[in-house]
């Protein structure tokens, strides 16, 4: 398993990710600057959390401009596996590579807390270590996870069943439309998700629900 | 000497605005032998001020110990620096931005934390946790809510995004931090041992280099505004506060330790109060050498800004570090990766002068030894605090609704849950914190080992204003304490005193009784101070805050899998009081809350005992032989049990009090040196402490989904836990 993480300026779990990485495939990622243009060959590309740029302009907004995504687009049309996580999956819905936006938590504050999130679907690389309807215990640290799309783009995901995880529904912590935390690309290689699951890999963090993840994704690669 | 330097008059009113006496100016002409121009004026300002010199606390802060054998590095650097084993060191400190918290809520708490997480890399450590201490005026003040949004929000908005976890603290309300709020923000970090950067500038031609942001005119003569007094008037004080970006500061941050990893630093310094001028003249002075800078190749923010604005602008995310010579490109390189400003303001020279130029003029030249010795220190008249009486607990009415009185308590401002605080705060990020905010210490793993940090902040304000020199002993004891609830060998403490205006003898005389009785308890408890900070002036309209000598402590645990949480995690396990109860009520939060009077001595600390009873209880939980434990402390026996149930989910039985003890005092009595240990085998632990001489007493059990106090009083978990979580965001949510 080649894996990777990207680092933009103001990541702050790319440390997190590359630990969970090496800890779940026994070697640990590349971790890639923003400036690269070019990717070198890899079967998992993670784009981690944190505030790249600063979340300045809107989170991702100018991540998504970075000369790495043009490379990523790429990977991503080859059907690389891109999982992008908190940040990271801001990043992705701004470079339009997955469909909705993110926006200011309903609460309007930062929320850090355990949820409890609902695997919607084990038909991904990203959720075959999981059953459908199992229910996980996943942290979220973020300010704006609050998905939105429109109805036509929501019930579309929902139909192709690329809604890979929800918030049990009296646990959503954003105000997500149809408690969606986590979705997936039309193809099924791109994973953008609020909750972290590289947080949830060590019993003396977070809990381990985050394991059978990177495991099934060990498998789907091997497969 | 320049134009511009000559063109402003020094008058008396111009040396007055910069918060310097007639003596002390006096004493400036005499150093300078001429008048000082408005730039030098500026430095001595800034150097001389309460915030810089602890001109009223320094010959209180000598008495403090600050040595052992864990300390590497003690007060005077930018943080302290314990040595934790395994080559590694922890560097901590805890600092004030009260002042600017008050006027700017969110810029002056996230500059707290951006000051502090500075002072911690600034030694070569990569920052690990966060904390903070928080003092709010009373919850009915109109003002309160906006400031404690714009606090928790500041210190998450910073903490959150520089990717740093905010893993605990403390949060008080209390109507004497109406006009002066308090902010106190703790870092550790961990650093290599034998990699620890310091300040001291050396070799004369090494370059002088800035890096990190442009400075602008934001924060100019924020040292002196944290040396006076409020009046009615300080909002009009805002262009004093700094603003923060915790992006520069992250890019800061990696491109430090990046250079770090590297031979070519010989000093550094973060540029936090009183900015250049403060970071230049402590460099050269710790070095015993000069400095000269060249103030035009400072990377400006705006156009036009003068000598004066460049030395004393308070600017964030900036940096002064001295280079090894011909270093200079390739510490550039790194600082343009990261997109930060780098360039070589100046050198270092042999001459023991700050000299300032500007355009190739001098406009600054001022011998930096007599600069810093001669900051004033002042030997301020104090008087003691009157020694209040003894309240026995049979004085009081008898308590007739210990439940009743439980939920007021935990369903009220001063116990209630900091769940809307803390989940604003990232508190898991770098996967290491190993126990989250809500119990007695947070813990934090040392990345890549088996082994944890335990964190707490301390202080009992109540007790203070009763009794400093008791109020100080206990601040140092209850942090030690905590620490030793999670089975953690406390090492060492940073502290932040926090006092109204010292030029008042009864104020001081509290500064006098707290400094005393924590370096009482340091000594008895070996747990030296290595590092800290004083904010004084807390007063507005002559109004004081109570004395808030805040305790940052630090321990180590060896093996995290021997370590203890507060929630009670089965049925059937007893309960072991650890620690003497006599029901002590004075000044206690019962006696406040419930009874409505603020009087009376506070519980006297036992240091010895208090020594006793903590490596007892210590012992155990490192030889794995028990499921839980707490710390008491405010609130007394009762609260502590309602906590450790609702943290687990699992209901309590505690029994009535021993023959000579009240029920009011038995369970919320605040006598020191108890914690409360649920396991499986009391009577052995019991057994145990007799042979040691440590006084405990089986006093209940766990089991249920209640908690029973003496077969009569009950309560569910659930309802305490709505209580006690209900509190602070209907408090927020009000209309």
């Amino acid at each position: 398993m080649r894996s990777a993480v990207i680092v933009f300026p103001g990541s702050n779990c790319d440390r997190d990710a590359q630990v969970a990485l090496n800890a779940a495939f026994g070697r640990p990622p590349t971790m890639i600057w923003h400036g690269e243009a070019t990717l070198p060959p890899h079967d998992l590309i993670v784009l981690p959390g944190g505030f790249s740029y600063g979340d300045y302009l809107r989170s991702g907004a100018m991540a998504a401009q970075s000369p790495v995504l043009r490379a990523l687009r790429d990977e991503v049309e080859r059907g690389v596996l891109v999982l992008g996580i908190c940040n990271g999956f801001q990043v992705l819905t701004e470079a339009g590579i997955l469909p909705g936006v993110l926006m200011r938590n309903a609460a309007l504050k930062f929320v850090c807390r355990d949820v409890e999130l609902i695997v919607e679907t084990s038909a991904s690389p990203f959720t075959r270590g999981y059953e459908a309807g199992q229910v996980l215990t996943i942290p979220v640290a973020h300010h704006d996870g609050n998905y939105f799309a429109d109805a036509a783009t929501l019930d579309r995901l929902e139909g192709e069943g690329r809604i890979a995880f929800r918030y049990a529904s009296d646990d959503n912590p954003n105000g997500s439309a149809r408690n969606i935390a986590g979705i997936l690309n039309d193809r099924g290689n791109v994973l953008g998700m609020m909750p972290h699951p590289e947080r949830a890999v060590d019993p003396l963090h977070c809990g381990t629900d985050g394991r059978a993840m990177f495991a099934g994704l060990m498998e789907a690669l091997a497969a | 000497m320049s134009a511009v330097a000559a063109t402003v008059e020094i008058t008396p009113e111009l040396v007055a605005e910069h918060g310097l006496s007639a003596d002390e100016y006096a004493l400036i002409l005499k150093i300078m032998g001429r008048e000082p121009n408005i730039t030098e004026l500026g430095v001595f300002s800034a150097m001389w001020s309460e915030h810089c010199s602890y001109k009223s606390s320094k010959i209180w802060l000598k008495t403090l110990p600050t040595d052992g054998p864990q300390v590497i590095c003690g007060p005077g650097e930018n943080a302290g620096v314990v040595d934790i084993g395994d080559g590694k060191a922890a560097v901590f400190k805890i600092e004030s931005h009260n002042h600017p918290s008050f006027i700017e809520p969110y810029q002056g708490a996230a500059t707290g934390v951006g000051g502090i997480l500075r002072d911690v890399f600034t030694m070569g450590a990569r920052p690990v946790a966060n904390m903070n201490a928080l003092r709010f005026g009373d919850p009915d003040h109109p003002k309160t809510r906006h400031l404690v949004s714009g606090v928790v929000a500041g210190i998450g908005g910073y903490g959150n995004c520089i990717g740093v976890p905010t893993v605990g603290g403390e949060t008080e309300f209390h109507p004497a931090y109406n006009g002066n709020i308090l902010v106190n923000a703790m870092t550790v970090g961990v650093a290599d041992a034998d990699r620890i950067f310091y300040s001291a500038a050396a070799g004369p031609g090494n370059p002088v280099v800035y890096v990190g942001s442009k400075t602008g005119r934001d924060g100019i003569h924020g040292a002196t505004m944290a040396s006076a007094e409020f009046a009615e008037d300080s909002e009009e004080k805002r262009p004093t506060v700094q603003v923060g970006d915790p992006f520069t500061e992250k890019l800061l941050l990696e491109a430090c330790l990046e250079l770090m990893a590297t031979d070519a630093i010989v000093a550094i310094q973060d540029m936090g109060a009183a900015g250049l001028t403060s970071s230049g003249v402590e460099m050269a002075s710790k070095g015993g050498v000069g400095v000269e800078l060249e103030l035009d190749k400072v990377p400006m923010r705006e156009s036009g800004m003068t000598p004066y604005e460049l030395m004393l602008s308070e600017s964030q995310e900036r940096m002064l570090m001295v280079l090894e010579p011909g270093r200079e490109d390739e510490a550039r390189a790194i600082f343009e990766k990261w997109e930060l400003d780098f360039a070589v303001i100046g050198r270092v020279t042999e001459t023991g002068r700050l000299v300032l130029k500007f355009h190739g003029e001098t406009v600054g030249d001022i011998e930096v030894a007599p600069l810093v010795a001669n900051a004033p220190e002042y030997e301020r008249p104090w008087k003691p605090t009157p020694k209040p009486p003894v309240i026995a607990a049979d004085e009081l009415p008898a308590s007739d609704d210990p439940i009743g009185a439980l939920k007021t308590l935990l369903g009220g401002p001063h116990l209630s849950s900091r769940r809307w605080i803390w989940e604003q705060y990232d508190h898991m990020v770098m996967a290491d914190t190993v126990q989250r905010p809500g119990g007695d210490a947070a813990v934090v793993r040392v990345h890549g080992s088996t082994r944890g940090l335990a964190i707490t902040t301390d202080a009992t304000p109540r007790y203070c204003l009763a009794d400093p020199v008791e109020g100080g002993r206990q601040a140092v004891a209850e942090a030690w304490r905590n620490l030793t609830a999670v089975g953690a060998m406390p090492l060492a403490i940073t502290n932040n005193l926090n006092f109204g205006n010292p030029e008042k003898p009864h104020i001081m005389g509290q500064l006098a009784g707290c400094v005393t009785g924590m370096g009482e308890a340091c000594r008895a408890l070996d747990f030296p101070v290595v590092s800290g900070n004083v904010s004084l002036y807390n007063e507005t309209s002559g109004e004081a805050i109570l004395p808030t000598p805040v305790v940052g402590g630090l321990g180590l645990i060896e093996n995290l899998e021997r370590t203890a949480r507060l929630a009670i995690p089965a049925d059937g396990l007893d309960l072991v009081l650890i620690g003497e109860t006599s029901g002590w009520l004075g000044a206690s939060l019962y006696l406040r809350d419930i009874v409505g009077r603020e009087d009376g001595a506070p519980p006297p600390v036992d240091l010895a005992t208090e020594k006793h009873n903590g490596d007892f209880v210590r012992g155990l939980i490192t030889a794995g032989r028990i499921a839980a434990c707490h710390d008491l402390s405010d609130g007394g026996l009762l609260v502590a049990v309602a906590e450790m149930t609702m943290a687990g989910g699992i209901g309590a039985e505690i029994s009535g009090p021993p023959e000579d003890v009240p029920l009011a005092g038995w369970l919320f009595g605040e006598d020191q040196a108890r914690y409360l240990i649920a396991c499986a085998d009391g009577a052995s632990v019991v057994a145990e402490a007799a042979k040691s001489g440590v006084p405990a007493n089986i006093v209940g059990r766990s089991g249920g989904n209640a908690l029973t106090v003496a077969e009569s009083h009950t309560i569910s978990v659930g309802e305490l836990r709505r209580c006690h979580e209900d509190w602070f965001p209907s408090y927020m949510a009000r209309p």
